[in-house]
C-alpha cells in the first residue's frame, strides 16, 4: 500500500485545484446572490432575498427560463431521435464498418463549436446556401426569414452539436447488451421488431437517460448558439446571465439566476442517476 | 464399412425421422467448420452431439436453431424444409450455454416470454408458466429477477422457458458446463428424466463423453467437422468404428498388427481372426484385460495369454489403472480391482472377441 504522505502529495494538487477554482467561486456566487447593487453601481454587501423575489416577479426571467427549457427539450428529443437509430444501426447492423462509422460520428466533436455554429449561419442566412438553393430551384421567391435568428435555428444548431453526446451513451449501452439475449428472443419466437421493443429498448434505457441528460443539460446552459443564431426571439437564459454580469452590471441578480440554474441541473442529474439505477440490471 | 454420409442415417426405429440433416456444410472464411454432415433425429430421442472444442458441434446446433445459415445442404423437419425459416418461425427452442435469461424480466416473465410474443391469452400464459415452473421446481422464485437466483436455478428457468413453448426439438448448448461437479451430475439425471416425461426430442451438445454416455439414447461423435460415428452409448463404447472414437470415448489400447493367413500378430501376441491379409488396428479396452491369479490353470480355449511387468499404477478408488509392459516392449493399460498387495510380474489374458478392429482416423486439414 502507498504511504500516507505519498497519498497526500498525490491527492492534494487536484483537491486544491477543485477548491480554488470551483468551490470558492460557487461560494462567492452564493454570497453575491444575496447582495445588491446601488444606483451608482457599487455592490452592497447587505443580505436579502430581493434578487430571488425579482426573479419570480419580473416576467422576462421566468419566460426566458421556460423558453430555454423548451428549446433544450426539443434539442433532447431530436438528438435522441437521431442518435438512437444511428447507435442502433452501428451496434447491430454495421458489421465490419462499425469502427469507421463510429469515428465519423466522433470527428465533428473535434471541430470547434464556434466553427459549427458559424457554418449554420452561412447555411441558414438570407443570402445563405439554403435560401440560394431554394430560390434557384424556384421553390421560394424570397429568402425565408424564419430560418436564421429564430428558436428554429438554435434548436437545429444545438441538435447538430449535441447529437453525438446523446449518441455515445446510447451506443455504449447497446454494445453492452449480450447478443445471446437477442438470439434467445428470436429463438422464443419473437420477430426482430418484437425483440427490439421487448429486449433491446428496455436494456438500453440507461444509455437513453444518460444521453438525454447530456443533451438537455448542455443545451439548457448554452449561450453561443442563441447569441449567434437566435435573434431576439431565440434568447436563452444564459444570454441574460451573460449580460447581467457584463453590460448590465448586476452581478447579484446574475448570481441568483446562475444558482437557480445550478440547482435545476443538479436536480436533473440526481433524477436521471436514480432512474438509470432503476433501469440497470447487472 | 459405411461411407461418411451414411454414418448418421440410421435412427432407432424405422419411422419417419423428426429431423433430417442432409449434406450440411459450413465454412467461416477458410476454416471449414462442418463438412457433409448427414444425421437423422427420431421423435422423442435424446441425441448427444459430442466433440472436442472446435469440432463444429456448436455451429451445427446454431444452424438447426437458425442463428447461422449453412453454405450447402438442407434440414427437414417432418419432411418440410426447416433451414429456410428464420429462427423465430422454427418449432425449435434452445437452452443457451450461459442461459441468456432476460435480466429486466422476472423469472415468470422470462418463462412466459415465448407465449407472450405469440399473443397467447393471459390466463393461458399464467397457467402454462405455473405448470412449467412446477415442472422445474421453481414456483417459489417466480417473482425474482434472474440476477437474484443461483446458477443451477437459472439453468432450470432456461429449461422451463424453452419447454413452455412445446417445441418439437429442444437444443441444449453445453448447458451444464457452468455448474460444479455435484450439481452437474444431479442435473444430468434430472434432465434425462425430464426428457422422458415431456417426450420431446433433445439435441444436447457437450464435450464431456461421460455426460454423453449417462444421458443419451444415441451419441453423434463429431471430429473436425465430420461425423465419426453415430450409435447408442453401449455400442459406441463396445464397438467403436474408428481409432479416434475408441480413444475419445473411454480409455483404450490401440494394437497395430498384421493379418497373415487367418492369424493376426501384434508384437508377441497372436490369435486367429476371420479377416483378409493386411495391416489391422485393434482397440482393446483396459477392463477387458484380466489378471491371472498365481497357480491358476493353463489358458482356457480361445484366450490370449501373456506376461508383463507393471511400470506404473494410478489409483482410482475401486479400480486402479496399471501400465503393463510386455516382453517385447508393447505397453498396455489394464484396469484391475484395487488390491494393495500385488507383484510387479503379472500374467494376463484377454478374449480375442474383446479386441475390436477399428478404422484408422484419417488426418483432416
Amino acid at each position: 500500500m502507498f504511504s500516507r504522505a505519498y497519498r497526500l502529495v498525490i491527492t492534494l494538487p487536484p483537491l486544491l485545484w477543485v477548491a480554488v477554482f470551483l468551490l470558492v467561486p460557487y461560494a462567492l456566487l452564493f454570497c453575491y446572490s444575496f447582495w445588491s447593487v446601488s444606483a451608482d453601481q457599487v455592490i452592497l454587501h447587505s443580505w436579502s432575498l430581493d434578487n430571488y423575489r425579482e426573479l419570480l416577479h419580473v416576467h422576462v426571467y421566468l419566460q426566458t427560463l421556460f423558453r430555454s427549457m423548451w428549446i433544450a427539450a426539443r434539442v433532447t428529443i431530436f438528438s435522441l431521435l437521431l442518435g438512437y437509430p444511428l447507435a442502433y444501426y452501428l451496434s447491430f447492423h454495421a458489421g465490419a464498418r462499425k469502427d469507421l462509422f463510429y469515428q465519423l460520428v466522433i470527428i465533428p466533436l473535434w471541430v470547434s463549436y464556434l466553427v459549427r455554429a458559424y457554418a449554420w449561419k452561412t447555411i441558414l442566412g438570407s443570402d445563405g446556401v439554403l435560401n440560394t438553393l431554394l430560390q434557384y430551384v424556384h421553390l421560394t421567391r424570397h429568402p425565408l426569414e424564419f430560418l436564421l435568428y429564430s428558436p428554429f435555428a438554435v434548436v437545429l444548431t444545438l441538435t447538430h452539436i449535441y447529437t453525438p453526446f446523446a449518441f455515445l451513451p446510447i451506443y455504449a449501452s447497446l454494445e453492452h447488451i449480450p447478443r445471446n439475449l437477442v438470439e434467445a428472443s428470436h429463438d422464443l419466437g419473437a420477430s426482430p421488431r418484437q425483440t427490439f421493443w421487448r429486449v433491446i429498448l428496455p436494456l438500453s434505457i440507461p444509455g437513453v437517460l444518460a444521453g438525454a441528460t447530456f443533451a438537455f443539460v448542455l443545451s439548457l446552459g448554452d449561450f453561443l448558439a442563441p447569441l449567434l443564431l437566435g435573434g431576439p426571439s431565440g434568447i436563452m437564459i444564459s444570454n441574460i446571465v451573460v449580460s447581467l454580469f457584463g453590460a448590465a452590471y448586476n452581478w447579484p441578480l446574475g448570481a441568483a439566476i446562475s444558482l437557480c440554474m445550478l440547482l435545476l441541473v443538479l436536480g436533473l442529474l440526481f433524477l436521471s442517476e436514480n432512474l438509470e439505477k432503476k433501469w440497470s440490471f447487472r | 464399412m459405411t461411407s461418411q454420409s451414411e454414418v448418421g442415417k440410421q435412427t432407432r426405429d424405422g419411422a419417419q425421422p423428426l429431423l433430417s440433416i442432409r449434406n450440411l456444410a459450413k465454412s467461416f472464411g477458410k476454416n471449414r467448420v462442418l463438412r457433409d454432415i448427414s444425421l437423422e433425429i427420431a421423435q422423442a430421442e435424446f441425441l448427444t452431439i459430442l466433440g472436442e472444442s472446435g469440432s463444429g458441434k456448436t455451429t451445427l446446433l446454431r444452424i438447426i436453431a437458425g442463428f447461422e445459415t449453412a453454405d450447402s445442404g438442407e434440414i427437414l423437419m417432418e419432411g418440410e424444409r426447416l433451414d429456410l425459416l428464420p429462427p423465430y418461425r422454427r418449432r425449435v427452442n434452445t437452452v443457451f450455454q450461459h442461459y441468456a435469461l432476460f435480466p429486466h424480466l422476472t423469472v415468470a416473465e422470462n418463462v412466459g416470454y415465448g407465449l407472450q410474443v405469440a399473443k397467447a391469452p393471459k390466463d393461458e400464459i399464467a397457467a402454462r408458466v405455473e405448470q412449467a415452473l412446477t415442472m422445474v421446481k421453481m414456483t417459489a422464485q417466480a417473482k425474482a429477477k434472474p440476477a437474484k437466483i443461483s446458477g443451477g436455478q437459472q439453468q432450470r428457468i432456461a429449461l422451463a422457458r424453452a419447454l413452455v413453448n412445446r417445441p418439437k426439438i429442444l437444443l441444449l448448448d453445453e448447458p451444464l458446463s457452468a455448474l460444479d461437479a455435484n450439481l452437474r451430475r444431479q442435473m444430468q439425471v434430472e434432465l434425462k428424466s425430464l426428457q422422458r416425461e415431456v417426450g420431446i426430442a433433445f439435441v444436447f451438445v457437450t464435450h464431456d463423453q461421460e455426460e454423453a454416455m449417462v444421458m443419451s439414447d444415441r451419441i453423434a461423435l463429431l471430429r473436425m467437422g465430420e461425423l465419426e460415428q453415430v450409435a447408442p452409448p453401449r455400442e459406441i463404447y463396445s464397438r467403436p468404428a474408428t481409432a479416434y472414437t475408441a480413444q475419445f470415448i473411454g480409455h483404450t489400447n490401440l494394437l497395430r498388427g498384421e493379418v497373415h493367413e487367418g492369424v493376426v500378430r501384434c508384437g508377441s501376441l497372436d490369435w486367429p481372426v476371420d479377416l483378409p491379409d493386411g495391416p489391422v488396428l485393434y482397440s482393446l479396452r483396459p477392463e477387458n484385460v484380466r489378471l491371472i491369479k498365481a497357480g491358476a490353470g493353463g489358458p482356457g480355449v480361445n484366450v490370449v495369454r501373456f506376461r508383463g511387468r507393471v511400470r506404473h499404477r494410478a489409483f482410482h478408488g475401486s479400480t486402479e489403472m496399471l501400465q503393463v509392459e510386455c516382453v517385447d516392449g508393447l505397453k498396455l493399460s489394464v484396469r484391475a480391482s484395487a488390491i494393495e498387495q500385488r507383484s510387479d510380474e503379472l500374467e494376463l489374458e484377454f478374449s480375442p472377441q474383446d479386441a475390436v478392429p477399428v478404422r484408422e482416423s484419417e488426418e483432416r486439414v
